[in-house]
C-alpha cells in the first residue's frame, strides 16, 4: 500500500491498517525528485521557446504526473500506480483552484494600490474629469444602504429562525424551511428587479432609491441569516430551556434570556457573514438606486453611488483618458475586497472569543 | 411551604401514544417520595406531568387529574408558567446556564421572571439558597465567576439552590446523581434529607440503593410490554417495599430479577 | 398576573401570557413575512411582464417579440452555466477529497477556509480579475484551438483577440461556483461512515479504491445536489457575465471562443436596464421572470436531491 504522496516527506500519513508487508516500493524521496525534475526539464525548454512562466509550471505537473505513474507501474504495480495518479490529480486540482484567488488578490492590490490615497476615501466625483476624484460618496453609500439591509433583514430572520427552532410546528413550519432555501436561490438581478417594480407602484416607473436598493439586498440576506441563525439556535441545549422552564419562566423570556445570549457568538458570527455576502452585490443596486456622482446620504431621495456600482461604471464608462478612471475602479475594488476581508475575519473572531462556555 | 399532591387516573399521552395509565396516588409533604421501576416506564414522564413540563414536547396531553393542596394543576385557567413557579425541578445533568456567573445562576428565577427586588434582598436570597443546597462554603469566594467552572456535583447543587431560590412547594427529581460520583452521590442525598424539611420532594431513581436510603415513600412503575403505557404497580412506604412487597412484580424487580 | 380565561378544553396551550402570544405571534409574522415576500417576488415580476407579453411583436426590442428576445439570452445564460459547472464540479470534488482525505490534518482547516474565502470575493471583482488577468491570458489557448481544434463547432473561431468569450465567461462563473460544489462535497465526504471506510482499507485497497468504493457512492448525491446549487448560482450570475462577455445581440451558437457571443438574461439586464424606459423595461422584466423560473426550478430539484441525502444517509 502507497505511503508516499506528493506532500513533503516528513509530513508523513499514518499507516494504513492492514499493509504489513512489505512489498516493492518506490523510495519516499521518489515524488519530490521525480517532480523536481520535471520542472527543471520544463524550465530548460521554456527559457529555450519563451512559454510563459503558469504554462510551464503546468506542463511541469503534468510531465512529473505521468512520469510518476509509469515509474510506479513499473516498480510497484498497477493498483499503486493508479492511487499515485488519482493523488497527483486531486493534489494539482486544489493547487488550480488556488491560482485563481492568488491572481485576483494579486492583480487587485498591484492595480488598486495606485489610487489607494486620501483624496480617494475624502472626495466625491462633482466636478471630476479625468484625474483624482475619489469614492467618499460610494463608500458612504454603501455604508448606510448596507446599514439599513442589515436593518431590515436581522430582526425578520433572526425572528424567523426562532419561529422554525422555538416554534414551529407542520405545514407552515416546512413550507417557511422549503422556501428559504429557494430563496436562498434568487438570482440577485431579479431581487434588484423586485424592489424597483415594488417602488415603481408608489414613485412611477424610473425610480431610484437608496432604500429600494436596501430591500432588493435584504431579498437576499435574509435567506442567509435565517438559515445560519436556525442552525446555531439548535445548538443550544435543550437543557437550559428545561431549566429555565422549570423556574417558571415563560417561554418568551427563556429565548429572549437564556437562548439567545447563549447562542449570540453565533449569531454574530452568522450576521456578520450575511453583511459581508450582500456587500458587495452589485446587479440589484445598478438597478434600483443607480449612480450619481455627488454625495447623497439620504436614503430615501433619489440615486445614490455605491462602491461595487461606482467600480462598475468608472470601468465600463471612463470617459477620456481612460486611465484615470480604470485606477479609481481597481482601487473601489480593493477597498471593497478589503471591507469583505474584514468582516469574514471580524466573524471569525467573534466565534472565536465570544464562544460560549459550556459547563461540560 | 410544603404541599401535598393528590393525583387520581391519571393518564399521559403523547400524540395517540399512552405513555402512562391510570396512576392514582397520594404524595406527602415534607417526605421524600422515590420512583424507580426500569427505564421507559413512564417515571420520568409522570414526574414531569407534575409541573407539566412535559408540555414542552409537542402532543402531550393528559387525562386525569393531579392536584396540589386541592388546587387543580390543570384547571382550564391556570397557565403553566405558574405551575412550575410553585413545582421546581432538578434534572439527570447538571444545567447551570453558561453565560452567567453563578450568582445570576441563583437568581435567574428572580431575575428572568423580571420580579423586582432590592440588591441586598438578592444577596441574602442567593446566600440562603446556596447554604440550602450545601455549595456556600465552597464559592462564597467566586460568586461572580462562571458556572462552568465548578465541578459536576457543585453543578448540580447550584441547580438546586437555583430551584429553591424561586421558593417552590415541591421540588421533583429527575435522576438528579445519576451523572455524579458517588461522594457528589453522597452529598446531593444529604442534602435531600435536609430540604425535605421544607419540600415534598420526589426523586426519580434507577439506583435503588438511593431510594432506600432516601425515601420515606416509594412507586413502583413498570410496563407489560414495549408500546404498553406504563403503570403505577405499587406504591408503599419505602420500608414495605424493600423487605416485603405487595406485587410479585415490585420483588422481582428489587431483586434483580428483571429489569 | 396575565391569565386569560381560557376555554374549557384541556389542550395545554389554553392558557398563554400575553408576552408569548406577542412574541410567538412576532416570529411567526416574521415567517409569513418571508412567504410574503417571495410571493411578491414572483407577483411583481408577472405583473410587470404582461405590457410586454400583451405588446405587439414589433414594440418589443429585436422587433419579433418577447420569445424570441429572451431565447437567445437563454441560451446564453445556459451555456454559460453548464461551462462553468462541467469544469467546477470534478475540480470541486477535487478540492473536497483532497481537503477531506488527503490534507494533513492540521492544514485542512486553514485551506477550507482559503477555499471559501472564494465565494466571499464579489462577483463585480471577477469580472474586473476575468477582464484583465484571465482573458488575455487565454487568448494564445483559443488561437492554437481554433489552428488545431477548430473542426469542433466548439472552436469554430475566428479567435477572439480579447479573449472575452463565452469560454472565458464560463471559467469564471466555474471559479465562482467552485466553492458551492467543494463546500457539500466536502460536507458529504467528511460524514462518509468511518466504518465503511476501514471496511474497505481492511481488504487492503488502496486509498483511491478507498474512495472509490466508499466515498464516492456514500457522496454521489451530495456531489450533484452541490453541482445543481452551483448551477443555479451560474444561471443567475450578473455583473462577471456582463463585463467579461464581449456579446451581440440575437447571437446563437455553440462557438466558445470568437467575440460574437449571446448573452446572458442578468447580464442583458444588466446591461440595459439602466438605459431603459417604457416596454423595454417590462422585456427587461420579463426575461428576468423566465430566469427566475428556471433558477427556481433548478434549486428546487438541487434541494430535492440534497434533503433526500439527509433521509437516505446509508449510515446505518
Amino acid at each position: 500500500m502507497s505511503q508516499l504522496t506528493s506532500t513533503p516527506p516528513g509530513t508523513r500519513t499514518s499507516p494504513l491498517p492492514g499493509s504489513v508487508r512489505a512489498a516493492r516500493r518506490l523510495p519516499r524521496w521518489t515524488t519530490a525528485a521525480v517532480f523536481a525534475g520535471a520542472l527543471a526539464v520544463v524550465l530548460l525548454l521554456g527559457a529555450l521557446t519563451h512559454l510563459l512562466l503558469a504554462v510551464s509550471v503546468l506542463l511541469a505537473a503534468v510531465l512529473a504526473t505521468v512520469a510518476l505513474y509509469a515509474l510506479s507501474r513499473a516498480v510497484e504495480g498497477r493498483r499503486a500506480a493508479t492511487d499515485r495518479l488519482v493523488t497527483c490529480a486531486v493534489v494539482g486540482a486544489f493547487g488550480l483552484a488556488m491560482l485563481p484567488l492568488v491572481s485576483l488578490v494579486y492583480e487587485v492590490v498591484s492595480r488598486g494600490i495606485a489610487r489607494l490615497d486620501s483624496e480617494f476615501f475624502s472626495s466625491s466625483m462633482v466636478g471630476i474629469v479625468g484625474e483624482g476624484g475619489g469614492a467618499y460618496h460610494a463608500i458612504f453609500g454603501t455604508l448606510i444602504i448596507t446599514g439599513l439591509t442589515a436593518l431590515i433583514s436581522v430582526p425578520i430572520g433572526l425572528l424567523t429562525a426562532i419561529y422554525l427552532v422555538e416554534y414551529g410546528t407542520g405545514r407552515l413550519k416546512r413550507a417557511i424551511t422549503f422556501l428559504v432555501d429557494v430563496m436562498t436561490g434568487i438570482p440577485s438581478i431579479v431581487a434588484g428587479l423586485f424592489a424597483y417594480a415594488l417602488f415603481a407602484i408608489f414613485f412611477g416607473p424610473g425610480v431610484r432609491l437608496g432604500i429600494a436598493g436596501a430591500v432588493a439586498l435584504s431579498v437576499l440576506m435574509i435567506p442567509v441569516v435565517v438559515r445560519s441563525a436556525e442552525e446555531v439556535l439548535k445548538l443550544v441545549p435543550n437543557e437550559l430551556r428545561e431549566a429555565s422552564y422549570a423556574l417558571g419562566v415563560p417561554k418568551w423570556r427563556t429565548i429572549v434570556k437564556v437562548v439567545l445570549p447563549t447562542a449570540v457568538a453565533g449569531l454574530g458570527t452568522g450576521v456578520t457573514l450575511a453583511v459581508a455576502r450582500v456587500i458587495g452585490e452589485t446587479a440589484p443596486l445598478l438597478v434600483t438606486v443607480g449612480i450619481t456622482n455627488a454625495t447623497n446620504l439620504n436614503p430615501f431621495d433619489g440615486r445614490m453611488a455605491t462602491l461595487p456600482v461606482f467600480a462598475y461604471y468608472q470601468l465600463t464608462q471612463p470617459g477620456v483618458p481612460p486611465q484615470y478612471a480604470i485606477d479609481r475602479a481597481w482601487t473601489a475594488a480593493l477597498v471593497l475586497i478589503a471591507i469583505v476581508m474584514a468582516l469574514n475575519l471580524v466573524a471569525r473572531l467573534i466565534s472565536r472569543f465570544f464562544a460560549p462556555t459550556t459547563g461540560r | 411551604m410544603a404541599k401535598r399532591i393528590d393525583i387520581s387516573d391519571l393518564n399521559i399521552f403523547y400524540g395517540n401514544f399512552r405513555a402512562v395509565a391510570d396512576v392514582t396516588v397520594s404524595i406527602e409533604p415534607r417526605s421524600v417520595t422515590a420512583l424507580i421501576g426500569p427505564s421507559g416506564c413512564g417515571k420520568s414522564t409522570f414526574l414531569r406531568s407534575i409541573n407539566r413540563m412535559h408540555e414542552v414536547l409537542p402532543g402531550a396531553r393528559v387525562e386525569g387529574k393531579v392536584a396540589m393542596d386541592g388546587q387543580d394543576l390543570y384547571g382550564p385557567d391556570v397557565d403553566p408558567v405558574d405551575v412550575r413557579r410553585q413545582v421546581g425541578m432538578v434534572f439527570q445533568r447538571p444545567n447551570p446556564f453558561p453565560t452567567m456567573s453563578i450568582y445570576d445562576n441563583v437568581a435567574a428565577g428572580i431575575r428572568l421572571n423580571a420580579r423586582k427586588m432590592s440588591k441586598t434582598d438578592l444577596d441574602a436570597l442567593v446566600e440562603r439558597s446556596l447554604q440550602g443546597a450545601n455549595l456556600w462554603r465552597e464559592v462564597r469566594d467566586r460568586l461572580n465567576r462562571p458556572a462552568s467552572g465548578l465541578s459536576g456535583g457543585q453543578q448540580q447543587r447550584l441547580c438546586i439552590a437555583r430551584a429553591i431560590a424561586v421558593e417552590p412547594d415541591v421540588l421533583l427529581m429527575d435522576e438528579p446523581a445519576s451523572a455524579l460520583d458517588p461522594i457528589s452521590t453522597l452529598a446531593i442525598e444529604d442534602l435531600m434529607t435536609e430540604l425535605k424539611e421544607r419540600f415534598t420532594i420526589v426523586v426519580v431513581t434507577h439506583n435503588m440503593q438511593q431510594a432506600a436510603r432516601v425515601s420515606e415513600q416509594t412507586g413502583f412503575f413498570n410496563l407489560s410490554a414495549a408500546g404498553q403505557p406504563g403503570r403505577l404497580i405499587e406504591f408503599n412506604s419505602t420500608e414495605k417495599i424493600f423487605s416485603n412487597p405487595d406485587e410479585k412484580a415490585t420483588e422481582d424487580y428489587i431483586s434483580g430479577r428483571f429489569g | 398576573m396575565t391569565t386569560t380565561s381560557a376555554p374549557q378544553t384541556r389542550a395545554p396551550r389554553a392558557v398563554r401570557r400575553l408576552g408569548d402570544r406577542l412574541f410567538a405571534g412576532s416570529a411567526r409574522g416574521a415567517g409569513i413575512a418571508i412567504l410574503l415576500v417571495l410571493a411578491g417576488v414572483a407577483g411583481f415580476l408577472v405583473v410587470d411582464s404582461i405590457p410586454a407579453l400583451v405588446a405587439p411583436p414589433q414594440d418589443v426590442p429585436g422587433g419579433e417579440g418577447v420569445a424570441a428576445y429572451i431565447a437567445p439570452l437563454l441560451f446564453g445564460t445556459v451555456l454559460a452555466a453548464a461551462i462553468a459547472v462541467v469544469v467546477a464540479t470534478p475540480l470541486g470534488v477535487a478540492i473536497a477529497l483532497f481537503l477531506t482525505h488527503y490534507a494533513p490534518r492540521r492544514l485542512a482547516h486553514g485551506l477550507g477556509y482559503v477555499v471559501d474565502l472564494l465565494a466571499a470575493i464579489p462577483s463585480i471583482v471577477y469580472g474586473f480579475w476575468g477582464i484583465f488577468w484571465l482573458a488575455p491570458r487565454l487568448v494564445p489557448f483559443y488561437e492554437w484551438a481554433e489552428e488545431h481544434l477548430g473542426f469542433l463547432p466548439f472552436f469554430a473561431g475566428p479567435a477572439s483577440a480579447t479573449g472575452r468569450t463565452m469560454l472565458t465567461a464560463g471559467l469564471v462563473l466555474a471559479v465562482m461556483i467552485l466553492p458551492i460544489v467543494s463546500a457539500i462535497s466536502r460536507e458529504v465526504f467528511s460524514q462518509v461512515p468511518t466504518l465503511h471506510r476501514e471496511a474497505a482499507l481492511a481488504l487492503g485497497a488502496t486509498r483511491w479504491e478507498m474512495i472509490r468504493l466508499a466515498v464516492l457512492p456514500y457522496g454521489r448525491s451530495g456531489v450533484i445536489g452541490g453541482a445543481m446549487l452551483g448551477l443555479g448560482r451560474a444561471l443567475g450570475e450578473t455583473l462577471a457575465i456582463a463585463l467579461v462577455l464581449s456579446v451581440s445581440a440575437g447571437t446563437v451558437t455553440f462557438n466558445l471562443i470568437s467575440s460574437t457571443n449571446p448573452s446572458t438574461i442578468a447580464a442583458n439586464i444588466a446591461l440595459q436596464f439602466p438605459e431603459s424606459s417604457g416596454i423595454d423595461v417590462n422585456t427587461l422584466i420579463a426575461s428576468g421572470l423566465a430566469l427566475f423560473v428556471v433558477t427556481l426550478a433548478v434549486n428546487v430539484i438541487a434541494r430535492a436531491v440534497v434533503n433526500r441525502r439527509a433521509d437516505f444517509s446509508g449510515a446505518n
